[in-house]
């Protein structure tokens, strides 16, 4: 790891992993830490159907080996591990990853977006306890026995169409009377005899964090106030992601929703400073997106390059 | 990255294989996407740990009789065992400096 890099890329995602091969094309020889959540979000995925270019589609860890191997085919260096702190104040700016610092010319976020948990408390306890944010890793466990899937967009319904295969019955928990998920999503889900949906509800606690797991949640349905209980051994969690923004806090500037705010392409606050991907977007949040503000924020680093000297 | 100070345990072995000493047990599955960004981390605390603690393996497709134990509802799950007696459990992924200071907590 040479000190003093043209382009660090935080993050390896579809966006970061783009930027990467992008930056290593335009000869930045681009350094990306991959981070503690490496492949981001596509790696608990299985299929990803809407990624251009796969008609029968590709199993998201997949896509995301053969994006990294292409990114280090032409020279992006990847490291493991997990950027610890930034300093924007300066540049070169400083990148610390454990007990070692690097410097770069400029800098690409793209440390994506988390699962959101339901504020509960009892839920983050449970966790790894029959609460899950990944079916395609958890679900397993479940196998002949009840779960529910907490949300209504395309997330909560792959995740009990998943489950509906292991699981003896998959209730999905929603708040709305209508779903925010695909139309083609939504099809395949109605059509699984068991999949169950309970509308206008939301769930207020869960069931038993003194014996150390999930055995029922308590529902109250928010038109008539009403609360009720279901019995389930799994509740899966799918009611959004929340963007990774804590390294950046106070350094650039983020929108109201707490996502970086981008103008002109990728450039954040900071000259220099670049984002891409699901950290910088509230709105379409998708792997092709990601991927092609990953392309954007490497060719804005090319030519903020160009045009400070270097 | 296999590791060969890395043990692999079975239902069949797994009381035994805990029996004694310090063990940390990583529960994991061939499909699971968080266990392999683990496991590098597993294997260097095998490595820094040799002859103090024994790292061991359980696949939990190969061996459904022992995560229930535990009532293991996710992987990966590490327990630390110390003479037999559940120490630790960790869910989900997790830093190397945090399982060090409660590896070397239990060490003394």
């Amino acid at each position: 790891m040479t000190t003093d890099r043209q382009v660090i890329i935080i993050g390896s995602g579809p966006a970061g992993l783009t930027a990467a091969l992008y930056a290593a094309r335009a000869n930045l020889s681009p350094l990306v830490i991959e981070g503690f959540e490496a492949g981001g979000q596509l790696m608990l995925t299985t299929m990803v159907e809407n990624w251009p270019g796969f008609r029968d589609g590709i199993l998201g860890p997949d896509l995301m080996a053969a994006l990294r191997a292409q990114a280090a085919r032409f020279g992006a260096e990847i490291i493991q591990g997990d950027v610890t702190s930034v300093d924007l104040s300066n540049r070169p700016f400083r990148v610390q990853v454990g007990d070692k610092a690097c410097t770069a010319q400029t800098l690409i976020i793209a440390t994506g977006a988390s699962a959101k948990w339901l504020e509960l408390g009892v839920d983050k306890k449970l966790s790894g306890r029959g609460v899950s944010t990944c079916a395609t890793c958890d679900g397993f466990f479940f196998k002949g026995r009840p779960v529910a899937v907490v949300g209504g967009g395309d997330t909560a319904l792959e995740e009990a169409i998943y489950l509906s295969k292991l699981a003896t019955h998959v209730t999905v928990i929603h708040r709305r009377d209508t779903l925010r998920a695909s139309k083609v999503m939504q099809d395949k889900a109605m059509a699984t005899p068991n999949i169950a949906f309970v509308w206008n509800t939301e769930v207020v606690d869960i069931k038993d964090p003194d014996k150390g797991e999930v055995t029922s949640l308590v529902l109250r349905n928010n038109q008539t106030g009403e609360t009720s209980a279901l019995a389930v051994d799994g509740v899966f969690i799918a009611i959004g992601h929340t963007p990774n923004t804590s390294l950046v806090k106070g350094q650039v500037a983020l929108l109201d929703n707490g996502y970086i705010k981008t103008e002109k392409g990728s450039r954040t606050s900071v000259p220099g400073v670049f984002a891409a991907g699901d950290v910088q977007d509230p709105v379409y949040r998708q792997a092709v997106t990601a991927a092609g503000s990953g392309c954007m924020a490497a060719i804005d680093a090319e030519r903020f390059l160009a045009g400070t000297g270097h | 990255m296999a590791s060969d100070k890395v043990k692999t345990v079975t239902d069949a072995d797994f009381g035994d294989s805990v029996k004694n000493g310090l063990v940390l047990v990583d529960f994991w599955a061939e499909w699971c996407a968080p266990c392999r960004r683990l496991e590098p981390t597993v294997n260097q605390l095998a490595e820094e740990y040799d002859g103090r603690l024994t790292v061991a393996k359980m696949n939990v497709d190969e061996n459904p009789a022992t995560p229930p134990n535990f009532m293991i509802r996710g992987i990966p799950t590490l327990l630390l065992f110390k003479d037999g007696d559940l120490k630790e459990t960790v869910v989900g992924m997790a830093e190397k400096a945090e399982l060090a200071r409660m590896i070397d907590k239990h060490l003394s």
